[in-house]
């Protein structure tokens, strides 16, 4: 085996990624540069291990800083979800109107033709002939497409 | 306050104070892995508040399966790398090699702790050295021991690509603090030239 293929492997073997076989471990008892190596990895694991504890301090104020950024944030987020509430009232009572207004207007016209108007005047399509369906919304709604005939 | 998991909990019921105590906790480490994967304050405290916003607002997807602390490193490398990007510093980042390195944490008796002191500047010196994208994945693995598929995941990469930038950045730092005697002629030519 040669020394390249050991060295290579050598920090995949020591992190767990790979397994050290039968072969790469004699060679590493015979062979004074595989050694060598082999403690090097060692090293700097063991002080990047360490580095953890020894991380760069935070400059004074920064944790003040954050808390400051979430209570914007926070209040941010108060602002937007009360205008989402305002905005779907508003959206549901625009709606609701409508559905109103044109429910109104079914019933009008409804009313207008079991009273036996002039049918022709609300501009029924196909000659002004009467639709076979007025006894209902549904009715009156089918029997006023162009496609009800 | 209580232990984290708890602080966690009463966070995720809607407590503003809980999560603040979290904040307190948890912000020096995470800043000490912001300036690692950055290499300097002011981009490090952005991550740092940036990470913390993003926290705030996905708690609720925070499922516990981990700590906290190291979901805040998780989203820490995220911001770290989507900060990095924006800057457009990956590419051409000038390194301060006089900058002094900010391990000012050590404590204990002067003289007893010269010798790792030494060693560990001289391996901030050489992490800071490494290219941003490989410097992240040996931060996250070798200090942090985030998983490879947190890794890959958080840098928007294949964990077959972290663990390619894994072992080039630790033959890398390798070279770097222990070089062979071929290697440093090869760095004198490079020097040189």
């Amino acid at each position: 085996m040669r020394c390249e293929e050991v060295v290579d492997a050598l920090p995949q073997i020591m992190d767990g990624m790979e397994t050290a076989d039968r072969k790469v471990v004699r060679h590493i008892e015979t062979c004074l540069r595989c050694q060598a190596e082999l403690v090097q990895y060692r090293k700097l694991f063991r002080v990047l291990h360490q580095m953890r504890a020894q991380g760069a301090k935070p400059p004074p104020g920064t944790v003040g800083r954050i808390l400051t950024g979430l209570e914007e944030a926070a209040e941010r987020g108060a602002i937007r979800s009360a205008l989402a509430g305002r905005r779907t009232a508003y959206v549901a009572g625009l709606t609701a109107a409508a559905g109103a207004a044109a429910t109104a207007g079914v019933v009008v016209v409804v009313a207008t033709r079991s009273r036996g108007g002039k049918v022709g005047q609300v501009g029924w399509p196909l000659g002004g002939r009467r639709p076979q369906a007025v006894g209902s919304l549904a009715g009156a709604i089918l029997t006023r497409s162009p496609q009800g005939q | 306050m209580g232990d984290a998991a708890e602080l966690v909990a009463m966070a995720k019921s809607g407590e503003r104070s809980a999560f603040d105590e979290l904040v307190r906790e948890t912000y020096a480490d995470t800043y000490a892995l912001a300036f690692r994967l950055t290499g300097n304050e002011d981009d490090a405290c952005d991550v740092l508040q940036d990470a913390y916003l993003r926290a705030y607002r996905s708690l609720k997807r925070f499922r516990g399966d981990a700590a906290f602390s190291t979901w805040m490193y998780r989203i820490t490398a995220n911001c770290a790398t989507t900060h990095m990007v924006r800057r457009g510093r990956a590419r051409h980042e000038e390194l301060d090699r006089d900058a002094p390195v900010a391990d000012g944490r050590i404590d204990g008796d002067p003289e007893a702790m010269a010798g790792v002191t030494l060693e560990l500047n001289r391996v901030a010196i050489a992490l800071q050295d490494l290219p941003p994208r490989l410097r992240a994945v040996v931060v996250l693995r070798d200090i942090y021991d985030l998983p490879h598929e947190a890794i890959a995941t958080e840098l928007g990469i294949s964990e077959a690509a972290a663990k390619v930038r894994l072992h080039r950045a630790r033959k890398k730092l390798r070279e770097r603090l222990f070089p062979t005697r071929g290697e440093r002629q090869a760095e004198e030519r490079a020097r040189a030239v």
